[in-house]
C-alpha cells in the first residue's frame, strides 16, 4: 500500500472516500436476517419433529409410531436394538460405508493425483476421464441404479453385499476425485522434488512428503464417500438382492409401519454427524 | 501409451538416474488413473451400454429371460406410453426446482455478503438435512403433513381448515418433499456463486450512482447466471428422477417415472421396458447437461459442487 502511495500519490486519497451506497432502509435492515433464520427454522424443523417423536410413547399394541403425542418416554432408547431386521440392517449399512469409503478413497485419491499433476501431451484421454467423472455426478441417480442392475443381471452376478460394494465405490469415486483435486490446487511440487533430491525413492517421497500434504483432502473425500454410501437409497434399492441396508430397509417398513426405533437410529446418526462436522469446523479455526 | 518420453525440466534429473525410472514416469498418470478409470468404465460405462441394448430386447415377465429385437421405436413407445409419468416428473420436478431457487437466493445472497465469521456456522445450517437419512427426512415430512398430524390437525382442531382437507396424497405434497430434500443442492451452489462476486464491483456500481435495485438487476444478477444454472441442474435432474418423495407422500395419480422405473424393475422383472424408460431418462438429462457444458464448460460445474 504505501509503494502504492508513493508512485500514485494523487489518486490515492480517493480511495479512502468510502463508496457512495444509499442508505439503509430502517425496517428492511431486518428482512433479511429475519426471513434467512426462517429458512434454517424450515430445514432444522423435521429433524426436531423427528427427535421428539423418538420420545413418545406409543398407546395401542402395535409397536409403531403414531402422530398423536401420548406422554414422554426413553423406552425406544433402551430397547434401541428390539428390532432385529432393522438392527442388522443398520450394521450392514456401517460395514458397507466403511468398505466403499475405504476403496472410494483410495482409487479417487489416486485419480485426483493424476489429474492434478498431468495434462494432454503426457496424459491422453484426461479431458475423457473428466467428462465421464462429470456424467457420473450428473446422471440421474436412478438411471445408474437401473443400468447396474441391468449389467448384473445380464453377466448373472448375484445381488448381494459383493454388488452393494461395486455400485457405492462406483458413485463415489468422481465425488473423492474432485474433493481431492479442490484440495491439491495449492500442492507444492517442489518439496517433493526436494525429497527426491535427497535421495528418497518414490514410495518414501509419497509416504512422507505427499501423504501427509494432501491428507485434509483426502479426509473430505473418504467423509463425502461415508456420507454418500450410508445414506444412499436409490443405487442400493436396485442392486440389494436380499442384503437389506439400513435406508432399504426403512423404505420398506414404510408400507407396515414404523418402528420407533427407527427414529432412534435417524436422531444418533444425526448427532454423531453434526458432531464430527462442528468439531471439523473448530480445528480448521484453530488452525487458521 | 507409446508417447515418447520427454525429459521435462521437473523430473529431469531423477528420470536421467534410470532408465526404468523414465518408463514409469512417462506411465505414471495412466497407472494413477487406471483403478478409478477401469471402476468407471466397468461398473458406469458399461452398465449404460448394456442398458441401451436391454432397451432393445423384448423380456420374458415371468422368467426376467430377454431376447434382442433391435426394435428402435421401443424408445418413442414407451414415451407415448407414460408420457403422463413423465409430465408429472417435469412438473413436479420444475416446481420444486423454482420453489428452492426463489427460497434460497436470499439466504445465500445473506450469507455470502452479510455471513460474517459465521459463514461456515450458517453453511452448516443449510446442509443439517443431509445429517438424517434421506428416506427417514421424507417420512418425517409425511408424518408432519399427515390429515391428523401435528400441522394439519391442530389447524383443523382450530377449524381453520375443513375436516375433510388434506395435502398427503396429492402432487403438493411431493412438490413439498422435493423441494425441502433438494434446497441443499440449490442453495450451496448459489452461495458458492455469490460469494465469488468481488464486493469492489458493488461499490463502483453504486458510486457510478446505481440504485440498490439497478445494483442487483445489473451486477449481482448477471454474475450469479452460472450459479444458477449450476444450482438448477444440481437440483432439477436428481428431482427429475426421484421416486421416494412420490411413493412416501404423493398417491396413485401422480406416480413420477421414476416410480415407473423402479416398477419394471423390481417388481414386474421387465429390465427391457424399465431400460427403455432410463434411456429416455438418461437423454433428457444430458441435453441439460450438454446445453451447461457448451454455455459454460464441464469443469465449471465441479467448482459448485
Amino acid at each position: 500500500m504505501n509503494a502504492a502511495v508513493g508512485t500514485v500519490g494523487e489518486r490515492a486519497p480517493s480511495r479512502e472516500v468510502a463508496p457512495r451506497r444509499p442508505p439503509s432502509r430502517r425496517w428492511t435492515r431486518f428482512l433479511l436476517p429475519t426471513y434467512s433464520w426462517l429458512v434454517i427454522a424450515y430445514l432444522v424443523f423435521p429433524i426436531a419433529v423427528m427427535m421428539l417423536y423418538s420420545f413418545n410413547k406409543v398407546a395401542s399394541g402395535l409397536q409403531q409410531v403414531s402422530f398423536a403425542w401420548t406422554g414422554f418416554t426413553t423406552q425406544w432408547y433402551q430397547q434401541w436394538s428390539n428390532v432385529p431386521g432393522l438392527t442388522s440392517a443398520f450394521w450392514l449399512s456401517i460395514r458397507l460405508a466403511v468398505a466403499s469409503t475405504l476403496l472410494a478413497t483410495i482409487i479417487g485419491t489416486l485419480l485426483a493425483l493424476a489429474l492434478v499433476r498431468y495434462r494432454p501431451p503426457r496424459f491422453r484421454g484426461k479431458t475423457f476421464v473428466e467428462q465421464v467423472m462429470f456424467l457420473n455426478i450428473a446422471a440421474p441417480e436412478i438411471v445408474l441404479g437401473a443400468s447396474l442392475l441391468g449389467l448384473f443381471v445380464t453377466i448373472n452376478l448375484a445381488r448381494g453385499f459383493l454388488t452393494l460394494l461395486l455400485a457405492h465405490v462406483a458413485f463415489s469415486i468422481a465425488y473423492v476425485a474432485i474433493t481431492v483435486r479442490a484440495r491439491l490446487a495449492g500442492f507444492d511440487r517442489s518439496l517433493e522434488e526436494a525429497a527426491h533430491d535427497l535421495y528418497a525413492n518414490a514410495w518414501t517421497t509419497f509416504r512422507k512428503i505427499t501423504l501427509p500434504l494432501i491428507m485434509p483432502g483426502v479426509l473430505a473425500g473418504a467423509l463425502m464417500a461415508f456420507a454418500l454410501s450410508i445414506d444412499d437409497f436409490v443405487t442400493s434399492n436396485f442392486v440389494n438382492g436380499n442384503t437389506t441396508p439400513f435406508p432399504v430397509w426403512v423404505y420398506g417398513a414404510t408400507r407396515i409401519g414404523i418402528p420407533p426405533q427407527v427414529f432412534v437410529f435417524g436422531s444418533a446418526i444425526f448427532s454423531v454427524g453434526i458432531l464430527c462436522a462442528i468439531a471439523s469446523i473448530v480445528i480448521s479455526r484453530r488452525q487458521a | 501409451m507409446e508417447q515418447p518420453v520427454r525429459a521435462d525440466h521437473a523430473g529431469g534429473l531423477a528420470a536421467q538416474r534410470h532408465p526404468r525410472a523414465r518408463l514409469s514416469k512417462a506411465l505414471a498418470p495412466y497407472l494413477l488413473s487406471l483403478p478409478g478409470g477401469f471402476w468407471l468404465l466397468v461398473l458406469f460405462l458399461i452398465p449404460l451400454v448394456v442398458m441401451l441394448s436391454l432397451s432393445l430386447q423384448r423380456c420374458n415377465p415371468g422368467t426376467g429371460a430377454c431376447v434382442m429385437t433391435w426394435h428402435w421405436s421401443e424408445f418413442g413407445q414407451q414415451l407415448s406410453l407414460y408420457h403422463a409419468q413423465f409430465l408429472n416428473s417435469f412438473y413436479y420436478a420444475g416446481a420444486a426446482t423454482l420453489i428452492d431457487l426463489l427460497v434460497s437466493f436470499p439466504i445465500a445472497y445473506w450469507i455470502a455478503f452479510h455471513g460474517g465469521n459465521k459463514k461456515n456456522f450458517f453453511l452448516l445450517m443449510l446442509l443439517v438435512p443431509f445429517f438424517v437419512s434421506f428416506v427417514i427426512r421424507t417420512i418425517v415430512w409425511e408424518f408432519i403433513l399427515s390429515d391428523h398430524g401435528v400441522f394439519l390437525g391442530s389447524l383443523k382442531n382450530a377449524h381453520l381448515l375443513p375436516q375433510n382437507f388434506h395435502v398427503l396424497a396429492t402432487g403438493y405434497a411431493v412438490i413439498a418433499g422435493l423441494a425441502y430434500n433438494y434446497l441443499p443442492f440449490t442453495a450451496l451452489p448459489l452461495y458458492v456463486a455469490i460469494e465469488r462476486i468481488d464486493k469492489r464491483v458493488l461499490d463502483a456500481a453504486y458510486d457510478l450512482y446505481a440504485s440498490r435495485r439497478d445494483a442487483f438487476t445489473k451486477v449481482i444478477l448477471p454474475l450469479t447466471v452460472p450459479g444458477l444454472f449450476a444450482a438448477f441442474l444440481l437440483t432439477f435432474i436428481p428431482a427429475l428422477g426421484d421416486y421416494v418423495n412420490q411413493q412416501i407422500l404423493g398417491g396413485t395419480n401422480n406416480t413420477m417415472i421414476g416410480t415407473v422405473i423402479q416398477n419394471q424393475f423390481l417388481t414386474y422383472l421387465d429390465y427391457a421396458s424399465g431400460s427403455a424408460l432410463s434411456a429416455v431418462l438418461l437423454a433428457i438429462a444430458l441435453i441439460g447437461i450438454f446445453a451447461y457444458a457448451r454455455l459454460l464448460g464441464s469443469r465449471t460445474i465441479e467448482e459448485y459442487l
